[in-house]
């Protein structure tokens, strides 16, 4: 196997009874990528995780994670990652300090490695001055750091991190970010998943999921421009009722509605004045459009609307 | 195996238990108050039985009568009647369980050496009591009518009993012994089985299958603690059971503290494994009240005598951990038995430990689904 592979995943299905959760899934991660899962809530992220991690079994295919395949050499895989599941995970009623030295503990780190690392951990999170708090009496985002500590606390080939940033305030996410570039810098392969559409951009490679399928794969610049169609955004005051009467327009792609905005892929840029027209028909009145370049959440939103 | 882990699981077991003063209490408390509640409230003896007397003959050998049955302690007169119809309301409410009636002639029919009854009416919706108060009767009447005749007849065979080991009779003495058994068998299960269970449900649980942990370790870390806060369980009960309710301890309180510790072994990993299986702490406690409180109770030998048991149920009674452990106790308190006798159910006892601590390693899988 290519040795610069970090994560290889081969014809990986999982399915719950009638649903399919994975469904026929192949990738290659390479080392030191902040690889960026992106996806709706059932989409299967949580299970992609649970299986490249060794904590599920597949329903049928392979994958390899740190060179140990998934299916036989579980326990390997187990030594060598860190994973912080989607739920916290960590015990509320001990210390940050306790749960740090517990898991310190459970990975066998050296006793004489400890302070340097612990020191460092707890420094680049700002959770020095909370060492002796209840983990349960921490903030959402300090919570979230916490758990990232115990998971690097063994310093990692590879970092599972499922939507790290769920139910976090703005400035704790930008932090929490920000550790994960300094991670990068020191060649960790980083695996995260993520609801929100505009954190993905910080991703150098996503990977868009939508019912158990990947449906785009490429570094977020590439991604923009896969759409290979204009994206107009729109005004109306009236913004709401417009989308159906555009979706009902030839050429249109998708629309999609933010606030009083409308963003809407259309396949030849002179498609603006019909869509115009036909508003002004049913009484809705435009009141100003641009061209402009489609962010993450346009693209994935064209790309379901078009399956 | 690494002992790192195990020490690791087990230092952070026993902080939780610490910080929450629910299952603190659930540890220390919850067993000492079982001892006080049953320990108290069962008994065997009978004792100052309620006693009514209509007494038609109002003599002083009536009243002879009488004064036996009072003063063997089995009996307490809380009322005389005076006509027949009070009888059934005195046993109807419960207010009397025993009532003695003596006949108009009683007197008489003694004095110029003559035969007569006696009526005593038992209330017999308690057969156990009955039977008992039956035997008491029967003495103290046998006894009164040979000082009465004034000579003693002198049965052919004189059976001499003595009762070993329990010379007083007191149910009390083989009781408690018993429900030590039954109290810790309860408590063992209990206290393990929310704590695998526990950690599906908070979420702790992923995280912790994703590191290097191993099953073993995760189980006898989990283990470690529970068995020390069970070990002092059995240390207050027993001296609960020395101080309080004086039953003598004739036997090693090092090879009850042995063997006490084989059967905590056991127990604990019975909760663990049904922690593992139930995933769930209101099913997991459920369960390993029924599967233990019960067989402890009524099948083992506790409060029914094994022997007397179907032969089906007598052989199902060997799968009950209980059972050696009541055996054990028993043995150990009141006929201060040796290892050597206990051997079989020492062995029998490891075993069972060893067979559900195995099964419950089996059972834990390192997987959500």
């Amino acid at each position: 196997m290519n040795t610069d592979i970090s994560i290889k995943i081969f014809n990986l299905t999982k399915s719950f009874g009638n649903i399919t959760a994975v469904n026929n899934l192949n990738l290659g991660i390479k080392k030191g990528e902040l690889f960026g899962l992106v996806g709706p809530d059932g989409a299967g992220k949580t299970t992609i995780m649970r299986l490249l991690t060794a904590t599920m079994m597949p329903s049928s295919g392979e994958a390899w994670v740190a060179g140990n395949s998934i299916l036989s050499e579980g326990e390997k895989i187990k030594e060598k990652i860190g994973y912080m599941s989607q739920k916290f995970g960590l015990y509320e009623d001990l210390t940050v300090m306790e749960n740090i030295i517990f898991y310190a503990d459970l990975y066998e780190v050296p006793q004489k490695e400890r302070p340097q690392r612990i020191e460092r951990l707890l420094g680049f999170s700002n959770l020095t001055p909370f060492k002796d708090r209840l983990a349960g009496r921490l903030s959402g985002g300090m919570k979230q750091k916490l758990g990232l500590a115990c998971a690097l606390i063994h310093t990692p080939e590879v970092l599972f991190l499922d939507e790290p940033t769920n139910g976090v305030d703005p400035v704790s996410r930008r932090d929490f970010w920000k550790i994960l570039y300094d991670l990068l810098k020191e060649g960790v392969t980083i695996f995260v998943s993520t609801a929100y559409l505009d954190e993905a951009e910080r991703c150098t490679r996503i990977c868009l999921m939508h019912k158990g399928k990947i449906l785009m794969d490429d570094n977020p610049a590439a991604i923009k421009r896969s759409l290979g169609m204009p994206m107009v955004e729109m005004w109306s005051d009236d913004a709401r009722n417009a989308i159906e009467i555009i979706k009902g327009i030839d050429g249109v792609q998708s629309v999609s509605l933010y606030g009083n905005k409308l963003h809407v892929a259309i396949s030849r840029s002179e498609l603006v004045d019909d869509i115009i027209i036909n508003l002004s028909r049913s009484g809705i009145v435009i009141r100003g459009h641009r061209e402009i370049l489609p962010s993450i959440e346009d693209i994935f939103i064209s790309q379901v609307e078009g399956q | 195996m690494k002992f790192i882990r195990v020490k690791a699981i087990a230092k952070k077991e026993l902080i939780q238990i610490w910080r929450d003063p629910l299952s603190l209490a659930m540890a220390f408390l919850m067993p000492v108050m079982l001892l006080f509640i049953f320990g108290y409230a069962i008994t065997l003896d009978v004792n100052n039985l309620k006693t009514v007397v209509y007494d038609l003959d109002k003599s002083s050998l009536s009243r002879e009568l009488v004064d036996s049955f009072r003063a063997s302690g089995n009996f307490e007169v809380v009322g005389n009647i005076h006509e027949q119809k009070e009888i059934d309301s005195y046993l109807d409410s419960g207010k009397a369980f025993v009532v003695i009636s003596i006949p108009k002639d009683f007197s008489e029919k003694l004095k110029t050496g003559r035969d007569t009854s006696l009526q005593v009416i038992v209330d017999g919706s308690d057969s156990n009591t009955a039977t008992i108060a039956l035997g008491y009767i029967s003495a103290i009447t046998d006894m009164y009518s040979q000082r009465i005749k004034g000579v003693r007849i002198t049965p052919l065979i004189d059976p001499r009993v003595r009762v070993w080991y329990n010379p007083e009779l007191k149910s009390r003495n083989f009781i408690i012994p018993g429900l030590i058994a039954v109290i810790m068998a309860v408590i063992t299960a209990l206290l393990t089985s929310l704590t695998i269970a526990r950690e599906w449900e908070r979420g702790t649980m992923e995280q912790l299958i994703s590191t290097p942990v191993k099953v073993p370790e995760l189980i006898l870390g989990k283990l470690i603690p529970y068995f020390f806060i069970g070990f002092i369980d059995v240390i207050f009960s027993v001296l609960l059971a020395v101080f309080l309710f004086e039953v003598p301890l004739r036997g090693s309180p090092l090879l009850l503290m042995l063997l006490s510790s084989i059967f905590l072994f056991g127990g604990l990993s019975l909760g663990i494994l049904i922690s593992i299986v139930a995933k769930s702490q209101l099913v997991a406690s459920q369960i390993s009240m029924i599967a233990t409180f019960l067989p402890a109770f009524l099948l083992s030998g506790f409060m029914y005598s094994i022997s007397n048991m179907p032969k089906a149920l007598q052989i199902f009674t060997l799968a009950i951990p209980s059972r050696y452990f009541v055996t054990m106790l028993k043995g150990i308190f009141l006929k201060g038995s040796t290892l050597k006798l206990l051997l079989f159910e020492t062995m029998l006892l490891s075993a069972f430990g060893l067979f559900v601590f195995a099964v419950a390693n089996k059972k834990f899988r390192k997987k959500v689904i």
